[in-house]
């Protein structure tokens, strides 16, 4: 079916304001972070600033030790990251292939898992770290985004395993090949862009995440960025707006880095099998 | 191969997360958390920490940044769990709760006599709970009239003085008169209307709460606790002489319109002094202008700013010379110049660098004398009480949706209930 030029006109107009809705924060919060005090204060704002500086983006590196706590955050978003895959992996493959009970319970409790809120679980969550002793430690906060991402990861990977055609692991077993090569040799390559997109997700539910850090770590030196981003907001949610804004426009990279690096492989996992040929 | 490059890749993290464990050389170390976050602020802390660490070897302080935005529930779950900070810096009208929740130290016997008769009895009352004192009320900030000094000028008006301020007819009129086409006379950032709303009542002589014979608190909404919210809505609804835009807006969203010649004065607390020297034009002239005064003279309710010791710490008593410490007049003089805020301390409030013109510091300072305790502080159920019934009920009012009576019925009918609760 083809498509008129007006209603092509129409869905092009649509994306575009759909792109500028999606894009608006960003190029404000890009545009604030170069903005000088009193432009920041003026009655008519501009997109461009007219006086650009880099005073806040050196404000903020010397008040907060950003490169320290983007540091942590990397290291604690990319352990998570791993972890939660190579625990993920395995368990969706059970739960996708196997249809025994215990198998629907723990889709059954992954999806009731989502609904409990983070502040029910801090503080029993922060009792059983204490008594871990992994209270203010990084590898504390990495066990936490692990249990936090688990279930997400395990409910996305297991979507992906059943988009995965059983014949063609029987047809591999059928030409010779044992559970172990037929894992490694055939799945494992079809599960590449959902397992590339679950561990997208972990990394950056755990790049982003600030209650738990801000509560498990205590001291400076450890802090994760979105606890040290929050450092310039003061009472009654007043802001030091330029370096707020030069902070968080740094922190947003790695995320968009991550993304745009392995966007295609992602919507490459998407249509995977989506049409027969 | 791949697998074990994993393997290697993710021992590596592991091994580059792992905490670096704390120095055992025999010293005291006390934690103080603390929720400076301007940067004169924050360096005046960080000083005053190092100079205490250099003299005092066996008592080492360890600076940790905690962050207002969150610090109720970090505080909650770290006293949970057995891991609060020694030393902790937060706002009396949020001790409350870990005060009777007995997760504060009374300092009754821990503070020397030079801080407590430094300190004046009425900020004493913002940190007292039952018979204990749980924090040292340190910074407070009134809400003060920001004006444009050189509209005011031209328009000829009357300028107040803390000697001689206005009273709320006088501002009602004066605002009128300030205003003209799409211009406002003033400005209300309302977003948090009923701090606002009770903190300046109390100049009208407005009490709101009530206590008991039996020592429960019920809620009366009287004709001196009309008088702010009546000016309020006339101003924005009869009057147009306040921006009737601004009513949901938070004190920075009401500068670029301060700035632009839109209002003519905003009601801000004292400390936003910080942000219109940054923020305003080249030349623009303010002016820091006194609270209208009632039957209550120039009464403001103020939650100040506290420094309070864990129960659990183990050095309370180092605690609390170290309060002592950062509370000396001249270093509670470079706290409050780091916040742009007024000491609580008499000697501090003496200080020369407090009392000049210049940016407003001393009729700020002239206020000090009259601030007295926030009225909901010591009223348990007020957060909800506040959530739930008051900042509807007063949005709705101030926006015209509901008439006076109406409020008085939201505020006592609905109110009371929820702080009966509390107090069974």
């Amino acid at each position: 079916m083809r498509t008129g030029t007006p209603a092509r006109v129409g869905q092009y107009t649509a994306l575009l304001a759909y792109l500028v809705f999606l894009a608006f924060p960003f190029l404000w919060l890009l545009s604030t972070a170069f903005k000088p005090p009193r432009e920041l204060g003026s009655l008519h704002p501009t997109w461009i600033p007219e006086n650009p500086t880099l005073a806040n983006f050196r404000q903020a590196f010397d008040e907060q030790p950003l490169l320290h706590a983007a540091l942590n955050s990397l290291l604690a978003a990319l352990a998570a990251a791993v972890i939660a895959v190579l625990i993920a992996t395995p368990m969706a493959y059970v739960v996708a292939r196997r249809r025994t009970r215990l198998a629907k319970a723990v889709t059954g409790w992954v999806v009731v898992s989502q609904a409990f809120p983070f502040v029910l679980l801090i503080i029993p969550l922060f009792l059983v770290l204490k008594n871990l002793r992994m209270i203010n430690s990084v590898p504390g906060l990495v066990l936490v985004y692990v249990v936090w991402a688990l279930p997400f990861a395990l409910w996305m990977l297991a979507g992906y395993v059943r988009a995965v055609p059983p014949e063609l692991e029987e047809a591999a077993a059928v030409d010779g090949a044992g559970r172990v090569r037929t894992l490694v040799s055939v799945t494992a390559p079809l599960l590449a862009p959902g397992i590339v997109a679950t561990a997208l997700f972990a990394f950056i539910t755990a790049w982003n995440e600030f209650f738990f850090a801000l509560v498990l770590l205590k001291t400076p030196e450890k802090q994760t960025l979105p606890v040290v981003l929050t450092h310039f907001i003061g009472a009654e949610g007043v802001a030091d707006l330029g370096p707020l804004a030069a902070a968080a426009f740094l922190a947003t990279l790695p995320s968009l880095v991550v993304f745009a690096i392995i966007q295609r492989r992602i919507t490459g996992g998407m249509l995977t099998g989506a049409v027969k040929s | 191969m791949r697998a074990r490059l994993l393997a290697l890749v993710l021992l590596l993290l592991l091994a580059g997360c792992s905490s670096g464990g704390t120095r055992d050389d025999g010293r005291i170390t006390l934690r103080f958390q603390s929720l400076a976050w301007q940067e004169e602020s924050v360096e005046a802390n960080k000083e005053l920490v190092k100079e205490w660490n250099a003299t005092h070897p066996g008592v080492r302080v360890e600076y940790v940044q905690g962050s207002w935005d969150s610090v109720h529930d970090q505080l909650l779950t770290a006293f949970e769990g057995g891991e609060a900070p020694d030393i902790i810096h937060d706002a009396s009208d949020d001790l409350a709760d870990f005060a009777y929740g007995g997760y504060l130290a009374d300092l009754t016997e821990l503070l020397p006599a030079r801080l407590k008769s430094d300190i004046p009895q009425r900020s004493w009352e913002t940190t007292t709970f039952g018979d204990g004192v749980y924090g040292v009320p340190f910074l407070q900030e009134p809400r003060v009239l920001i004006a444009n000094a050189t509209w005011l000028k031209r328009s000829g008006v009357r300028i107040p003085t803390p000697e001689k301020p206005w009273s709320w007819a006088e501002f009602r009129r004066i605002t009128e008169q300030l205003s003209g086409r799409g211009t406002y006379g003033i400005a209300w950032p309302l977003k948090e209307p009923v701090s606002a709303t009770l903190n300046l009542s109390l100049s009208a002589g407005g009490r709101l709460f009530h206590r008991g014979a039996d020592g429960k608190v019920t809620v009366r909404f009287e004709a001196a606790d009309e008088v702010v919210p009546r000016t309020i809505r006339a101003q924005a609804g009869t009057d147009r002489s306040a921006s009737p835009t601004t009513l949901g807006s938070g004190g920075s969203d009401t500068l670029p319109g301060f700035f632009g010649g839109r209002y003519a004065m905003v009601p801000l607390g004292f400390s936003y002094r910080q942000q219109i020297v940054q923020q305003a034009p080249k030349g623009f002239a303010w002016q820091v202008l006194p609270a209208p005064a009632g039957a209550g003279g120039l009464t403001q309710g103020v939650s100040p700013q506290t420094l309070s010791v864990a129960q659990d710490s183990p050095h309370q008593k180092e605690a609390a010379a170290f309060i002592d410490f950062l509370l000396r007049p001249q270093n509670m003089v470079r706290l409050a110049l780091g916040d742009w805020m007024l000491p609580t301390g008499s000697r501090a409030l003496d200080d020369p660098a407090l009392r000049t013109p210049e940016h407003g510091w001393a009729t700020g300072a002239a206020l000090a004398a009259h601030l007295r305790p926030a009225p909901a502080q010591t009223v348990r159920g007020y957060p909800e009480w506040k959530d739930k019934v008051a900042t509807p009920a007063l949005q709705e009012y101030y926006s015209g949706a509901i008439n006076l009576r109406e409020l008085r019925k939201r505020l006592e009918e609905d109110g009371n209930p929820v702080l009966a609760r509390y107090q069974r």
